[in-house]
């Protein structure tokens, strides 16, 4: 059985729905990230697990227990927040140990529990410090600290990096990673950063517009995108997409049709049952994908180069087309204006319908 | 100007000096007591508290004190049920009168300031004390009113130097407080000009002793950091 499950989740705004019937499961332990852009309801889901948002239609489980309407101080949830909410009157001490404190909690517990998450998080220094004497990456330890201190069931993370500097936020990213793994606990945690996403999750759940647009591992996502919103949010550089037609269909066998093909044309070995002469299919392709040896499958003109040190990021265009990204390692020479054909493996094209969704996936 | 003055001046004024402490503290703490409901009414969710609580701040805020002062103790004796109520012993007194006026006008201004605060709050701090399992009076208590009376001490610093000044209105029902001395004092020797400079100065180093006890207060209460 899971151990948390969303089951025809909806949120309303008076009349504006906000969440469409969202359905999901997470399983003891594991490690959910939403992701999605901004306003796509993923703070709003989070924190309608927690109760802190009133759910209009469907039902939250945690542990086997329906807590739909149940006080949050009661679902054995513990919360970072964005904004991590410390108190600035509290010593950090007294923020970890708050909630404990005022469950009555024996004073010689509460010292342990907090000097044992304070050891964890590496914040032992700083228990007599105030919030406001603390740098960012400090105060999220501290955030964190004080859901530690709770022995919580789930642990629910609010786009809790989104306010650090970069170097910063791949820190506390492992420090994270670390943390789920000595304790185990079930982590769900928010982010519109797709590469926290990626890194952090067991299983990522990609949200748009209020509706759960697919949920699968890191790896599946990245692999097997169900559909083009998918596919462009998950990986960077962003995966780059051709509006081709179809040329011509054959058993097996499809031809499209775009500038930026060599020759014109471009024939994969792939299903196309459904498929027509003149159908709109949308090619995907991702930056790193595109190679520079072999034999071309696209022929196109660089427009400007940027390095980056140990690679370079090529922005190149078919005669009147749109600009295609590419990541090659190292640094090639490579004037602006000058041709370039780049190599892309059969299985690395992804091909989407009219309608956006994934057609003939590479096998 | 006549020195030989100051001194029978600053007696005759130092008669009234502790009603003005009694009325000053007296009404602070009373619009202090009312300040909190008020702002949380102000900050209500439900129009039956917040309107009225608008209202009343609009009203008080908007009207000069004296002409409130002048409402209370001449116009409620003119109410024959508050005459027969239990209060009049209270009302029919300048003191009583001066006090609850001014008290009641400080707490449409702390009102404002209080609420204010109470908006500037994150919601992050409420949300994160209902994750941790605190009630409403809890949150109020623990969470709320710790970090927004730190951030309005100046302004009840400045309060209470207010109410102070606000006090020498009462002379103007009869009570005898500093200005009530001094002003008869001028009836007697028609020098206004040596009695209200020593008034002045009394006011003065009284405002200055508030300032620098919250003054203190503040650096007492001050959360160390940027």
């Amino acid at each position: 059985m899971s151990f948390l499950a969303l089951e025809n989740v909806t949120k309303n705004y008076g009349d504006h729905e906000v969440i469409k019937g969202v359905s999901f499961t997470a399983e003891k332990g594991e490690f959910v990230v939403f992701v999605g852009p901004s306003g796509c309801g993923k703070s709003t889901l989070l924190r309608m697990i927690a109760g802190l948002e009133d759910i209009t239609g469907g039902d939250v489980q945690i542990d086997g227990k329906v807590v739909t309407h149940v006080e949050p101080a009661l679902r054995q949830v513990a919360m970072v927040f964005q904004s991590y909410a410390l108190y600035p009157h509290m010593s950090v001490f007294d923020n970890m140990a708050f909630g404990l404190t005022m469950v009555k909690t024996p004073k010689d517990e509460i010292r342990r529990r907090v000097n044992e998450a304070a050891r964890i998080l590496q914040i032992e220094p700083l228990l007599d410090r105030k919030p406001r004497q603390l740098s960012g990456g400090q105060r999220q330890r501290v955030a964190i600290g004080r859901a530690i201190v709770r022995n919580p069931k789930l642990f629910l993370f609010d786009e809790p990096l989104s306010n650090l500097d970069a170097e910063l936020r791949t820190q506390m990213r492992v420090e994270i990673a670390r943390l789920h793994r000595s304790l185990g606990v079930t982590m769900v945690y928010v982010t519109h950063d797709q590469i926290e996403a990626m890194t952090l999750a067991d299983r990522i759940v990609v949200l748009r517009g209020g509706i759960v647009e697919q949920v699968g591992t890191p790896t599946e996502l990245y692999d097997r995108p169900a559909n083009i919103f998918v596919a462009g949010f998950i990986g960077s550089p962003k995966m780059n997409f051709l509006a081709t037609e179809v040329a011509s269909v054959a058993p097996g066998a499809l031809t499209l049709r775009h500038p930026a093909f060599a020759g014109g044309t471009l024939t994969l070995d792939r299903d196309t049952s459904g498929l027509a002469p003149g159908a709109a299919v949308t090619v995907g392709l991702r930056p790193e994908h595109l190679h520079m040896d072999g034999p071309a499958t696209l022929s196109l003109t660089v427009d400007f180069c940027e390095n980056l040190g140990g690679a370079t990021q090529i922005y190149a265009r078919p005669d009147g087309g749109e600009t295609i990204t590419a990541v090659a390692p190292g640094r090639p020479e490579l004037a602006a204006g000058s041709p370039v054909g780049f190599r892309v493996a059969p299985e690395h094209i992804y091909l989407f319908d009219a309608q956006g969704k994934a057609i003939a996936a590479p096998r | 100007m006549s020195v030989d003055l100051f001194l029978p001046a600053f007696q005759t004024i130092m008669t009234g000096f502790q009603l003005t402490l009694v009325i000053t503290l007296a009404a602070f703490v009373l619009g202090q007591v009312l300040a909190l409901p008020l702002a949380l009414a102000r900050n209500a969710q439900s129009p039956w508290l917040r309107r009225p609580a608008a209202t009343y701040t609009f009203a008080v805020r908007g009207s000069p004190l004296l002409v409130q002062l002048f409402l209370v103790y001449y116009g409620l004796g003119q109410i024959e049920a508050i005459r027969d109520s239990i209060f009049w012993p209270i009302l029919r007194s300048a003191v009583y009168c001066s006090i609850l006026t001014i008290g009641l006008n400080s707490a449409a201004y702390m009102a404002e300031l209080l609420a204010g605060a109470l908006r500037q709050l994150p919601p992050g701090q409420v949300e994160a004390g209902q994750a941790l399992g605190l009630g409403r009076f809890a949150l109020l208590v623990r969470v709320v009113l710790p970090q927004v009376y730190r951030s309005v001490l100046p302004a009840i610093g400045n309060e209470i130097i207010l109410v102070m000044k606000g006090s020498t209105l009462a002379s103007a029902v009869t009570v005898m407080e500093m200005t009530g001395a001094a002003r008869t004092f001028v009836t007697r020797t028609y020098a206004p000009f040596e009695t209200f400079l020593i008034a002045g100065a009394i006011y003065l180093l009284l405002g200055a002793l508030f300032g620098k006890v919250f003054g203190l207060l503040e650096r007492r209460v001050a959360i160390p950091g940027r």
